[in-house]
């Protein structure tokens, strides 16, 4: 968290800061630690290498060297050029003119596929249509159990006769057909891309079932070879979108853009969780902030969840947003700055959170300070807690005396606050800016 | 035995299927009369960064060799390759350590992320060890997928390993505690346990784990013998988290290393073996019975960073 692209850009910015204007070399030293961020995310190097030569163009010819947010734009510029990548013309699961409409899912061993399977059939369904599952996976041991076992929890049929997959997929066809069901999705066998008869099969199944849209499934924690796989899949098979699996786990998912890259594919949807409802449609800021390690303010709210009750944790998130915190906040605040780490590590947890300068050094939770600000927000009362401008010198004096601290104390607690307040609102135009994080509904949250 | 046969061959095999994608592009980068520039050094670093190093190790063993190289250890552009198999193979040698299977019974604990081939390498686990003359049993602890009891139990049966299960969805501690109470009974040498697929970020699953591992200290102290996160080669910077996560939930013994036969490389193992010193117990390199293997670092490395160009993967 604390070496995220943003901290580490403001750190390169900062060390500059003094020297006043910034040079293109400013600016390739800043790109230099994008290109990291991006090989941590596991985007593919050469995917990195053009990528960074586009943001280059970019940076340099806006107005990043004039700007007071020198780190800020840089990842703006580098953000929306992710948007702009992984966006690109999605693809629609158009139904098919004929039904039934064949969806067949294709990928590596292990890369989720039949999950996927029942979560796409789940989502089919619950649009109001009939789907029927093809059980093709004739390799791998109790693959059709599998299947069938999510089939029956869905109430949705699953065609495993045949001998060879060829055959299941045909036959599933005509069940399909004959039952009036679409769509007919087929789970195929995970294998290598690189295993030229495994992929044979792939093309006769291809040219058996004629399937509209053929998605390759990739898991989310894909290094370096993505590419690879994806390339070899697209070339040998074709490939219509992506689906992304296992993203409520804590991996950037550079893959993503590898796959996207090389194959031009968009990606149709994401995978949240084992159940059959985890399943959801791609966002690409989303997975932009993620990439880049700025959707750190979930982890603030997960962290929050193990340690504090949810519905509290939510309420701080909510007021840190919308501005309404107060010293009675601070204080409960205070009071859970011991289970949820101190307030600038919180704070280091929110995009941008690190960039914002001079957080207050007492909240880094010395314990003597936590203790002295909450007797002194107890001396306060309620309409001072609501309202600190109404403190003035003698309502100090009283609260320094009621608090058994010094009036500097007093003054030091609301300074810091007046801060921590004037941070909140940076905080927020310039998330506004970038016009991220808006629901948190998509990220990750604990299994229930 | 079986084991430790055939490792480089198959790795080779990988190798020599992916070379457009890896390999080709290092012997054009290392050949000598190459002037050493930053360049080469950049081609370098994305060599070791293709393999899924990571950005920190690839620029650590690039400095290395401009050490060298400043020294005059190094002169020529062939001398590279080398010294960074030196590099790999320096941090990889400590990882070569066989299983702990002293204890009557060893219990061995599978565990790892979704799909990464947990049961499959447990099945072919259970076969090698009874292949060696042990009496072993498996244990089906991922009550929680679908058919998952069922693929062990098939490859129970396909290798005459008994199979101790529960009902799909029961508690995974009371398999795993009749599943020990059984070894003990019948003097097995092995038990293998089988565990659902857990993303390590998921505190309850997490917990659900240590639970396990406390079941099975309680009734055999000393065990697990072996606590193995399965990983896959194609895993990207991420397997690192999830090494270090489920060490510090549970306390790994090592790693297993599946899917070498693909083009990925696995090159995030020698992160975590490097920071987290743990070794590397097992690779699988296919879908077989007898695709598992025990680690050879200089197998590994040789597929990383083949030994000499006109060996390599060149056609
Ligand atoms: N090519 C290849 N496939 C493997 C290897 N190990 C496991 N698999 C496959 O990966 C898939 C997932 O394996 P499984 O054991 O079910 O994973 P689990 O979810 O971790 O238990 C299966 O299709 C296995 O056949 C390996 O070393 N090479
Ligand atoms: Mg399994």
């Amino acid at each position: 968290m604390l070496d995220s692209l943003s901290a580490r850009l403001t750190a390169i910015f900062d060390r500059l800061g003094g020297q006043g204007r910034l040079s293109e070399e400013n600016i390739q030293e800043a790109l230099r630690e994008v290109r990291v961020a991006l090989l941590e995310a596991d985007v593919n190097f050469k995917v990195v290498r053009g990528f960074i030569d586009r943001v280059k163009v970019r940076a340099v010819g806006q107005d990043v060297l004039k700007s007071l947010t020198p780190a800020q734009q840089v990842v703006k510029v580098v953000h929306d050029e992710l948007v702009e990548l992984l966006g690109g013309s999605g693809h629609r699961l158009a139904p098919a003119a004929h039904p039934p409409t064949v969806v067949m899912l294709i990928g590596l061993q292990g890369s989720g596929k039949t999950t996927t399977a029942a979560k796409l059939a789940r989502l089919y369904a619950k649009q109001g249509q009939h789907p029927i599952l093809a059980a093709a996976d004739t390799y791998r041991p109790a693959a059709q159990d599998q299947l069938k076992t999510l089939g029956a929890q869905l109430d949705v049929p699953v065609v495993d006769d045949g001998r060879t997959p060829v055959e299941i997929c045909r036959a599933a066809l005509e069940s399909a057909a004959a039952r009036g069901l679409t769509p007919l999705i087929l789970d195929t066998a995970g294998r290598l891309h690189i295993d030229e008869t495994m992929l044979d099969e792939l093309k006769q199944i291809r040219a058996a079932v004629k399937p509209h849209h053929v998605l390759l499934v990739v898991d989310a924690m894909t290094g370096q070879d993505a590419v690879t796989v994806a390339d070899r899949f697209n070339q040998a098979v074709g490939i219509d979108a992506v689906i992304l699996t296992k993203m409520d786990g804590d991996s950037r998912g550079g893959a993503a853009l590898s796959v996207r890259h090389v194959t031009g594919r968009p990606i149709a949807f994401v995978g949240m969780g084992e159940k059959t409802d985890a399943l959801e449609p791609f966002h690409p800021d989303r997975l932009a902030s993620r990439i880049l390690g700025m959707g750190d303010i979930v982890s603030l709210v997960e962290k929050a969840q193990q340690n504090v009750d949810q519905a509290q944790a939510e309420e701080m998130v909510r007021k840190l947003r919308e501005e309404t915190f107060t010293l009675e906040d601070f204080r409960a605040q205070l009071k859970q700055v011991r289970a949820l780490g101190p307030l600038d590590q919180v704070m280091g947890m929110l995009p941008f959170g690190k960039m914002l300068k001079g957080a207050p050094k007492e909240l880094s939770g010395e314990q003597a300070d936590l203790d002295r600000f909450e007797a002194i927000i107890c001396s306060m009362t309620p309409g001072e807690r609501r309202n600190p401008e109404v403190i003035n010198g003698s309502r100090r004096q009283r609260i320094a005396r009621g608090s058994g601290s010094s009036v500097q104390d007093v003054n030091r607690l609301l300074k810091q606050f007046a801060q921590l307040k004037k941070m909140m609102k940076q905080f927020k135009s310039m998330e506004g800016r970038l016009g991220k994080l808006k629901g948190l509904g998509g990220f990750p949250m604990p299994r229930g | 035995m079986s084991l430790f046969s055939g490792l480089k061959e198959r790795l080779r095999d990988g190798l020599k299927r992916s070379q457009e994608y890896l390999a080709t592009g290092l012997a054009t980068v290392l050949e000598a009369d190459r002037p050493i520039d930053d360049t080469l050094y950049e081609e370098l670093e994305e060599l070791l960064i293709a393999a899924d190093l990571g950005a920190a190790i690839a620029a650590d063993f690039t400095n290395r060799a401009r050490e060298e190289v400043m020294f005059g250890t190094v002169t020529r552009a062939d001398q590279l390759r080398p010294l960074f198999r030196r590099f790999l193979v320096d941090a990889l040698k400590p990882a070569a350590q066989p299983l702990n299977l002293d204890a009557r019974p060893s219990v061995l604990l599978m565990l790892g992320v979704n799909g990464a081939g947990k049961t499959t390498t447990a099945a072919k686990l259970a076969a090698s060890l009874k292949g060696d003359g042990r009496q072993v049993l498996l244990a089906a602890a991922d009550t929680f997928r679908a058919a998952a009891i069922e693929q062990l139990e098939t490859w129970g049966t396909r290798i005459g390993v008994d199979v101790i299960r529960q009902a799909a969805g029961s508690d995974p501690a009371a398999v795993v505690f009749d599943a020990v109470k059984a070894a003990l009974a019948r003097r097995a040498d092995v038990l293998v346990v089988d565990t659902a697929g857990r993303l390590h970020t998921k505190s309850n699953l997490m917990d659900e784990l240590a639970k396990l591992r406390r079941v099975i200290e309680r009734q055999c102290p000393g065990g697990p013998h072996e606590s193995l996160m399965v990983l896959d080669a194609p895993t990207g910077q991420n397997g690192f988290a999830q090494a270090q996560m489920f060490h510090e939930a549970i306390g790994l013994s090592g790693v297993c290393l599946t899917k070498l036969d693909g083009t990925a490389k696995g090159g995030i193992v020698v992160r975590i073996v490097r920071e987290l010193k743990l070794p590397i117990k097992l690779v699988g390199v296919g879908e077989r019975v007898e695709d598992l293997k025990a680690f050879d670092a200089d197998a590994f490395v040789d597929a990383l960073v083949p030994a000499d160009p006109a060996g390599g993967p060149r056609e």
